[in-house]
């Protein structure tokens, strides 16, 4: 098999902040090869949006990455220096942010911005840069697109402006491009559109992308791959069908059932995790999840479990794991289903 | 964006509809902008007549000694003063739109207007220099100061500006005659100093300049810097650098032109200020500017005078504020004028 493009090997990135170090990302590894999509999922404060922003040396301060290895084709991001790092930044590995409309800066028009992306690296010549700025916003299907190249984002809608980060993120032809985040600030039938665009930029122009969500949904419309985190660490890896199927930590299972439906009783619609993740300064013994977990055993609050492998290519962070709890209290539905659903509807509304 | 002076409310009596069109709708707007002065003017002649009539005192009570009465009488019939005050004030306002602002009551027969354009050049002078200086420097300090966040640099920074922002101008400018004129002169033995005071156009701007932009540098500087630190922290910033830019750029293209534009509307008023004197400057470094002559106006009842600087004061800070909205429509594409 080939080398992976992204080798990401027990990354920690802290915050040093008055109340104590804040254990943002702790120790996680993981590969994303060429071509592949990858969704790493969890609640806020779990550490995915760190985990992106390690990859591009953007941890904002007082955060640092403080060990680990960030291989992007055998290079360490890590060791980089300042002049390679922003080589590498847009055009090795490109970023969609969680907001579009505060991530695009309002007095500047957007071809420009687009336009500044690419001379910011020697990929394009000034002229091919220039050349490139109408295409761009077509394949992302914004339309009229000449015109609109001349606009500022305030005059773009939400969906519209995604869609020009995205030119924008696409425009030096990245290998690798994490979208953080990227529907949450829009509304569903824009959400299932911009999915779709990623997946058929995923299939026609090749670049791998990470996908940093909480929506299950999103995942299955999108990956092939699910990284689930908890608390700065990997709590379960694998295909997505399998994960679906068979969700082995609690808290994957319990983040599969957690998508909203339509179909039931108001009461269950939204089924929720209780209590909330776990303070990052002072983080519990054992395992991380045991305080909220409904399956916890006497051995989860003194010791850490670590990743055990549960089936081929999948692995899992539990001393439990879900094929052991009765089926009684798994109860009648299976998790996977509700966010296969959900995806299905998302993809549903994508395409009408 | 509110337009700040003189801001008409929409679809009041000089509204004039602006076509959406960018270039022809700003010509409009600038020569509506511009009419709305006429009333503003009104409003300000008419309340300053108004509260010159009624302080107490007369142009006629000088200090220790009394004119007598038939004398009084006649300067009153000669200024027009003992007619009811309701004719003087639309013999002024007609004289007025045939831009006669009367004659000084204290320099004998001269126009104002040439009271005016005497005094006001060195002022003028003065606080463009300092205004100059305000650009520079405040904005200069503030966004190196926000670059280097929580260094040495930002606190030399934020320690000049609190320091700056709250020492009075008369304290700067008599600190900078003890170190610049008189130690200078002691220590170099006679052969160099600065001059404590008058205008003329070398060594005598220095120490009025100084003294005149360390407040307004410190103001600028401090907004500066927190506005520019704001925009740091903005997601837009982040993407910027995410696009592997050069922090040159990421500082210039995406931070500057964001964080400016909060500065650019205090230095409206500022400019304002400046240019229409410091009456503690001028007096301290005994300028002949129109700031002094402004207030020795008031003092001694010097109507036509105090009318004709009041009026020229609201004309500056009014096209101050034009230009500063106009400025905004070029720094910040969202603002649309009309």
């Amino acid at each position: 098999m080939a080398a992976p493009l992204l080798r990401v090997e027990d990354l920690r990135t802290q915050f040093f902040t008055s109340r104590g170090i804040v254990h943002a990302v702790d120790g996680i590894s993981f590969n994303v090869n060429r071509g592949e999509t990858v969704g790493i999922v969890g609640e806020s404060g779990s550490g995915k949006t760190m985990t992106a922003f390690s990859i591009l040396r953007l941890v904002p301060d007082p955060g640092r990455i403080v060990s680990g290895r960030i291989l992007f084709k055998d290079q360490d991001v890590v060791q980089m220096n300042d002049d390679d790092v922003r080589e590498f930044r847009g055009n090795d590995v490109a970023m969609i942010f969680q907001d579009p409309m505060t991530s695009l800066n309002p007095v500047t028009k957007v071809g420009t911005q687009i336009d500044e992306a690419m001379t910011a690296h020697e990929r394009f010549s000034k002229k091919e840069a220039q050349a490139r700025i109408i295409p761009l916003l077509q394949q992302v299907r914004i339309p009229e697109a000449a015109r609109r190249a001349q606009d500022y984002p305030h005059q773009f809608s939400g969906g519209m402006r995604q869609r020009a980060m995205i030119a924008m993120g696409l425009s030096n032809e990245p290998e690798l491009l994490i979208a953080d985040e990227p529907t949450t600030a829009l509304d569903v039938t824009v959400q299932a559109q911009i999915i779709q665009l990623l997946k058929q930029l995923n299939r026609d122009v090749g670049a791998a992308i990470i996908l940093i969500t909480h929506n299950m949904a999103l995942v299955a419309s999108l990956c092939q791959r699910i990284i689930v985190m908890y608390a700065g660490r990997i709590v379960e890896e694998g295909p997505v069908e399998q994960i679906f199927d068979s969700p082995q930590h609690p808290y994957t299972w319990s983040l599969l059932r957690s998508v909203p439906r339509v179909d039931v009783a108001r009461a269950e619609r939204l089924v929720s995790i209780k209590g909330l993740p776990p303070d990052l300064v002072r983080l519990p013994p054992g395992c991380k999840f045991h305080p909220r977990c409904r399956f916890k055993i006497e051995k989860c609050e003194r010791e850490e479990p670590p990743l055990e492998e549960v089936a081929p290519n999948q692995v899992a962070r539990c001393w439990v794991m879900m094929r052991n709890v009765a089926q009684e209290q798994r109860e009648e539905t299976k998790a996977g289903e509700v966010s296969r659903e959900a995806a299905t509807e998302l993809k549903q509304a994508g395409s009408g | 964006m509110a337009v700040a002076q003189g801001a008409p409310p929409r679809g009041a009596l000089l509204s004039i509809k602006i076509p959406r069109g960018r270039g022809a709708g700003l010509g409009l707007y600038v020569v509506r902008r511009i009419l709305w002065l006429v009333p503003v003017l009104f409003f300000v002649i008419t309340i300053t007549f108004v509260l010159m009539h009624l302080a107490p005192g007369s142009p006629w009570d000088k200090e220790g000694k009394q004119l007598s009465a038939a004398v009084v009488r006649n300067l009153n019939a000669k200024y027009g003063l003992s007619d009811p005050v309701l004719v003087q004030y639309g013999r002024y306002l007609v004289n007025v739109v045939h831009f006669d602002f009367g004659l000084s009551y204290q320099y004998e027969d001269q126009p104002v207007s040439s009271l005016i354009l005497r005094s006001w050049p060195p002022t003028a002078t003065i606080g463009l220099l300092a205004f100059l200086m305000i650009v520079i420097f405040g904005i200069g300090i503030g966004v190196i100061a926000a670059l280097r966040q929580n260094t040495w640099v930002d606190y030399l920074v934020v320690g000049f500006s609190t320091i700056g922002a709250s020492t009075p101008a008369f304290v700067v400018g008599i600190i900078l005659i003890i170190i610049f004129s008189v130690t200078l002169y002691r220590v170099t033995g006679g052969n160099f100093s600065l001059p404590t005071g008058g205008f003329a156009f070398d060594q005598h701007l220095i120490m009025p300049v100084v003294t005149l932009s360390v407040l307004p540098i410190a103001f600028i500087a401090r907004l500066t810097r927190a506005s520019t630190l704001e925009v740091l922290r903005q997601d837009y910033v982040r993407t910027a650098w995410a696009k592997g830019l050069r922090e040159r750029l990421v500082v210039t293209k995406h931070v500057l032109k964001n964080s400016l534009i909060p500065v650019v509307s205090a230095l409206g008023p500022t400019f304002a200020v400046l240019i229409t004197g410091s009456v503690i400057v001028e007096s301290v470094f005994a300028i002949p500017g129109i700031g002094r002559a402004f207030v020795v106006a008031v003092s001694s009842r010097d109507y036509p005078m105090i009318l004709a600087t009041t009026i020229l004061f609201s004309v500056i800070v009014a096209l101050a504020n034009l230009v500063v909205d106009l400025l905004y429509t070029v720094i910040d594409p969202r603002v649309r004028l009309g």
